[in-house]
């Protein structure tokens, strides 16, 4: 039965850490090394993001900073009208190879 | 930024060869994928979440003609961003 549940989760959600094991499976080095060089292939985005680049990834896809005007908000609950700053917010376009292999048209 | 680019910083963060980055950067990326076309969802903490989105068929109209075509139904995947990375990336509110 727990066997079960777990086996469910595995399969709905990978997480850092089954991206490790995976990581590692595939790649011929310790799982302590698998385990800090994941860290750095998402550190390393991070920082690229952070300073304003965009990340393409072929076949997966892109990442880039957008900056947002400076526009009025209102408070849902209450109706109150704030002033929403010009910001910078980080949008996700998947490739299209990927989207033609999730729906079937390609290999 | 490139996947080569990402996988020269990699190396040089991790100081490995760059076979050996590259390596560990398509892992990281076949992976994810694998786990989108198995409609897995993917969190990494501090980053963010992917997710499948299904959409139905539905009746479209091309905007340049007016005329009403078939759109089929599809999947395309759904980005969410982690806190740390929301905020690290707005660099004008921090």
């Amino acid at each position: 039965m727990c066997q079960f549940v777990f086996e469910e989760n595995e399969k709905m959600t990978m997480t850092k850490a089954s991206i490790v094991d995976s990581v590692y499976a595939r790649v011929g080095i310790t799982k302590k090394e698998a385990t800090d060089y994941v860290d750095a292939v998402f550190e390393a985005i991070k920082e690229t993001l952070e300073a304003g680049d965009e990340l393409k990834v072929s076949g997966f896809g892109k990442f880039e900073v957008r900056k947002k005007g400076e526009r009025v908000g209102r408070n849902p609950r209450t109706g109150v009208e704030i002033m929403i700053p010009e910001r910078k917010v980080l949008r996700f376009k998947v490739s299209q190879v990927l989207k033609d292999q999730l729906n079937g048209k390609r290999e | 930024m490139t996947k080569s680019e990402l996988i020269e910083a990699v190396s040089s963060k991790i100081d490995v060869p760059k076979n050996r980055a590259e390596d560990v950067v398509n892992a990281v990326f076949d992976a994810m994928t694998d786990a989108l076309l198995a409609d897995q969802r993917i969190e990494v903490r501090g980053f963010g979440s992917f997710s499948i989105r299904k959409y139905r068929a539905r009746k479209g109209r091309n905007p340049r003609t007016g005329s009403e075509v078939q759109v089929d139904k599809k999947k395309s995947v759904h980005f969410k961003v982690g806190k740390e990375l929301r905020d690290r990336v707005d660099t004008l509110n921090q």
